[in-house]
């Protein structure tokens, strides 16, 4: 079945309510946090068995109804029309859709959520796509995107880009993107833009025959997608290199198994065996590395994550406590105390070493 | 010698200026913007005061001009009485010269200091003299009198004086200059002063000059003059020594005893005696004669007796209509949503008569996020400074507003939100912190008036406001079957390519009440109530609607035919088909009434299912 009938399927399901004099409403599945279940099979965050029901009992149900009939008939315009549109546009858009207009963004964004959630699809196949840019990628793979004119473009991932990089679109589905070729032997996610670009600068890259990623902060879906896709589809194990605070750890979680805000479809964006390297609040004491003291927040945070079943594994309990006991945070340039060479040079190989892999 | 002459020979020794650079604070004129609005609201007051003795309706213009840097000239005209000429030096050049002094009447002035300290303050801040002209009624010249006070002597110097022609029939000019500072858009100013001034005195009519040119007109909202206010003779129980002994020596009484009866309030010839006993004096004795002891005696025998209250009809309240009508005029501009006021009966503290009135203003314009307005009024006059100190701001805080639907963190302190709170206190004697008459002191009997009558405006706001969300929410729903579920229909159908569904029956179930819903217009000086109601029930219902109105003597006109009419009520019978609209009307005379909010009842229906009106529990 289309995206499309899908979304039909929506308004046939209000027509016949109205048709058998029935108050309309949609059900799908509740979004609060305490319907927020772990996976441990596919080890992610999901949306658990409570169901809510939007109806037009009430004033808000009502709106989100007629939101969802115009928003899934702008989904069929552009679908038909071959067009995409930002989230942001979508929101513009509904200034001319009289009653059905969007009051803020963020309505229009839950809107396109819901969406997701109650057909099972993803944002791309509705053709809406966030504002924020990619996050880039170097490394020794092939890529084959299919371009605004429609054409097939192959890019080598080092000899075809620039220092920044290849930029991950915001579609990274195989009508829009494929792997053609990899000699890579693993994948690196590195969340801030310093370090990326001092790996890319000393071509750590082509020594460790990885692929690096970009992760930007808190990943958007697209990277976590697209570093997904890598791991399932060529075999390549991930690592995840971050500063060392709690909320760095929030993101290596991310990555492994999934966002509270994205877990309808934490399956197709989490990937459960990538692996955390560091900075880790043992790094900070074994390798002496300049640090902050931690704040309240810090503190907050890190004792939450003692409760996160995400953390729920010797490692990361063994590490949160550490940091609790030593009061300490250190970011990932932190290393640079000696010598811009020294994190390529010594500290990942060392450490990639003690997780196995050869470099 | 009397300490009190001795103290006199003394007080000449420190001059007038000292004095009054030492009490500055007190008498109000410690800051520049301060002493400009001291300066009016004296000569203000004393206007507004002067007119209510002569029965006059005030007309009064305020002008300031500015002369030179920092110095200001002020005028204040009225069209009272006048003052004779023989009494001009003495007003305006004596302190603690008032005819109101020992006097117990419910007046804005209360001690004879007031405008003599303002001609003082514009001596000693510029060097000139204080112009007054004043003509006492038709045919009679006005006089144009120049005085400053000669700080040596205390006494006043006329420097020039001329008759001249005065085109007014009766009245009072005063002229200052003075060193000060205009200050607009702050609650302590000028401004603010001449708004509260006329939110309480509803009769008046003022005109405000500013120094830019800039006119205000403050109009009359009321012909009728407040009632005069009687003198009272004082009650034992709020008596002071220095009083009691001032009285013994001025009385004509030739006996203790009879002085007793005849110069105090509630105490009767056998009660005097009574006292007198108690207070082992011969009850011949004469007043002159008593020493300060047996006048110790004496209050402390008040003690011991029973009495009655003070008469309490000495007291002019504004009254609540009027009290309403001034907020309105003077909050027009924020328009705001819901206006209640209230007035007490008359209680007494410490044999003094006094009286609370509140009024609550809320909504409109009416910042939202901020600490309500408060406005502070004794004896008809604003009170614009030393808010912390004063009992109204301490009554308001010590109440729980958040029962009544304002913010206030922990239940005490200011509330916060779209609200004006103002608290009137009316006393023959109000009990102030100090000579300036800015706060009012804690007085446990005027602290409790006040919060029961702010209690009464809050419970009707807090009606407004559920009434509000209840009709709120009826709108929501008037929205959602009326547009949106439509719009859902249509555009479902468009999409699908099918025929646009019927909705009726969507539409009863979502409603499922009976919907009352109304207006009250204003149009050519009559008001207009329109009452309507809907069905969306499944079935005919058959109820009886009441309708509160002031006064059946207002009504002018009810649509359809009412089963009734009472004094305080219209009474209809409602029969309404499923889907059916009906409408019900009645007229009022706009120019007596004050009503601008239905208040609707039900009986013969469950009022689960209706919105728009309560259940009707029979008259109150
Ligand atoms: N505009 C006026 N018209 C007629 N009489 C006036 C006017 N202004 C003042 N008076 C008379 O002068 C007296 C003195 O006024 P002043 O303001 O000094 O004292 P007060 O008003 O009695 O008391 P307070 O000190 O509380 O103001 C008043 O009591 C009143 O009799
Ligand atoms: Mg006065």
């Amino acid at each position: 079945m289309s995206t499309l009938d899908d979304l039909r399927k929506i308004a046939e399901k209000i027509y016949s309510d109205l048709e058998k004099g029935k108050v309309p409403s949609i059900t799908l599945a509740s979004r609060t946090k305490s319907n927020i279940v772990f996976d441990d099979r596919y080890r992610v965050w999901k949306y658990g068995e409570q169901k809510t029901t939007r109806s037009a009992v009430s004033l808000p149900g009502a709106y989100m109804l007629l939101r969802t009939i115009y928003v899934m008939d702008f989904i069929r315009k552009m679908i038909e029309e071959g067009k995409t549109s930002t989230l942001r546009e979508l929101y513009y858009i509904s200034e001319g859709w009289g009653e059905a207009k969007f009051n803020a963004q963020d309505e229009s964004d839950k809107l396109a959520e819901d969406l997701e959630i109650i057909t099972g699809r993803m944002r791309e196949d509705f053709k809406l796509r966030p504002e924020e840019d990619g996050a880039r990628v170097i490394g020794d793979i092939v890529i084959e995107e299919r371009t605004r004119k429609g054409e097939k473009r192959r890019i080598h991932c080092q000899d075809d880009v620039g220092d920044a990089g290849y930029s991950i679109p915001y579609n990274v589905e195989k009508d829009k993107l494929n792997f053609v070729e990899v000699n890579a032997d693993k994948i690196i996610a590195v969340e801030t833009g310093g370090m990326f670009d001092r790996l890319v600068e000393n071509r750590f890259d082509e020594k460790s025959n990885s692929i690096l990623v970009h992760l930007k902060g808190q990943p958007a879906r697209s990277t976590r997608r697209f570093i997904k896709r890598m791991n399932e589809e060529l075999n390549l194990p991930v690592i995840v290199f971050t500063d060392g605070d709690p909320w760095s750890y929030r993101i290596y979680a991310s990555v492994a198994y999934g966002a509270i805000k994205t877990a309808h479809i934490s399956e197709y964006l989490a990937t459960p065996s990538a692996q955390f390297l560091g900075v880790t609040p043992s790094d900070i004491l074994n390798y002496d590395l300049p640090s902050d003291d931690l704040n309240k927040e810090d503190v907050a945070a890190l004792q939450s994550e003692l409760s996160d079943p995400r953390f729920n594994d010797e490692f990361w309990l063994e590490e949160i406590k550490l940091q609790l006991e030593i009061k300490k945070k250190a970011e990932q340039q932190a290393l640079a105390k000696y010598g811009l060479d020294y994190v390529t040079d010594v500290y990942l190989p060392e450490k990639m070493a003690e997780m196995g892999y050869e470099v | 010698m009397p300490i009190a002459e001795e103290l006199a020979k003394k007080q000449k020794q420190i001059s007038v200026a000292e004095f009054f650079e030492k009490n500055k604070q007190i008498l109000g004129f410690d800051s520049l913007n301060r002493a400009l609005i001291t300066c009016v609201k004296e000569a203000v007051d004393n206007a507004l005061d002067a007119c209510e003795e002569a029965g006059v309706l005030p007309d009064i213009l305020v002008k300031i001009e500015e002369v030179d840097k920092d110095e200001y000239k002020i005028t204040v005209e009225d069209n009272g009485p006048g003052i004779i000429k023989s009494q001009i030096p003495h007003v305006f050049g004596r302190l603690l010269y008032g005819s109101r002094f020992h006097s117990l009447k419910q007046s804005r002035g209360q001690q004879g200091i007031g405008i003599s300290a303002a001609v003082l303050y514009s001596q000693l801040t510029t060097g000139k003299a204080a112009i007054i002209t004043s003509k006492i009624g038709e045919g009679f010249p006005a006089h144009k009198v120049e005085l400053i006070i000669d700080t040596k002597t205390n006494y006043p110097r006329i420097i020039k004086e001329e008759m001249i022609h005065w085109e007014k029939k009766s009245g009072t000019r005063i002229e200052l200059f003075v060193r000060g500072k205009y200050v607009k858009n702050r609650k302590q100013s000028v401004y603010e002063y001449l708004r509260g001034t006329a939110i309480v005195n509803p009769h008046a009519h003022m005109v405000f000059i500013e120094p830019d040119g800039n006119e205000i007109v403050f109009e009359r909202v009321t012909e009728e003059m407040p009632s005069q206010p009687r003198e009272i003779k004082p009650h034992p129980y709020g008596i002071e020594l220095g009083t009691l002994l001032k009285m013994l020596k001025e009385t004509k009484a030739k006996k203790v005893s009879s002085f007793l009866a005849t110069e105090f309030s509630s105490v009767s010839p056998s009660k005097a005696r009574d006292v007198v006993r108690r207070a082992g004096i011969d009850e011949n004795k004469r007043p002159h004669e008593v020493t300060l002891e047996e006048a110790k005696a004496i209050l402390e025998a008040f003690k011991g007796i029973k009495l009655m209250a003070p008469p309490t009809d000495c007291l002019s309240p504004i009254g609540e209509v009027l009290i309403k009508r001034g907020l309105r005029k003077e909050t027009m501009q924020l328009s705001p949503e819901f206006i209640s006021t209230d007035t007490r009966q008359p209680k007494v503290f410490a044999g003094t008569p006094f009286m609370v009135e509140t009024g609550i203003v809320y909504g409109g314009n009416l910042p939202k996020e901020e600490r309500v307005e408060i406005l502070r009024f004794a004896n008809r006059v604003p009170l614009l400074y030393q808010e912390g100190g004063c009992v109204i701001t301490e009554a308001i805080k010590n109440m729980d507003w958040r029962r009544y639907g304002l913010e206030q963190k922990g239940g005490k302190g200011i509330p916060y939100g779209p609200a004006i709170i103002l608290v009137h206190v009316a006393s023959v004697n109000i009990p102030f912190t100090s000579e300036s008459k800015e706060a009012i002191a804690s007085v446990e009997e005027i602290e409790k008036e006040i919060r029961l009558s702010l209690q009464q405006c809050a419970r009707r706001l807090k009606t407004h406001l559920s009434k509000k969300v209840k009709k709120e929410k009826a709108k929501n729903k008037f929205l959602l079957i009326s547009k949106i579920l439509p719009e859902i229909a249509r555009k479902c159908a468009e999409i699908l390519n099918k025929p646009v569904p019927p909705i009726d029956n969507v539409i009863t179930q979502i409603m499922n009440i009976v919907w009352i819903d109304d207006e009250v217009v204003k149009k050519d000086g009559a008001v207009e109530s329109r009452i309507r109601v809907m069905n969306y029930k499944d079935k005919k219902q058959k109820f009886v609607l009441y309708a509160e109105i002031p006064d059946r003597k207002f009504v002018q006109a009810i649509e359809p035919e009412p089963l009734e009419v009472r004094d305080r009520i219209i009474k209809w019978e409602v029969e309404v088909e499923p889907a059916e609209k009906k409408e019900y009307v009645f007229r009022m005379d706009g120019k007596e009434v004050d009503f601008d909010e239905n208040n609707l009842y039900v009986l013969g229906i469950d009022p689960v299912n209706v919105v728009g009106a309560e259940k009707w529990e029979g008259e109150k």
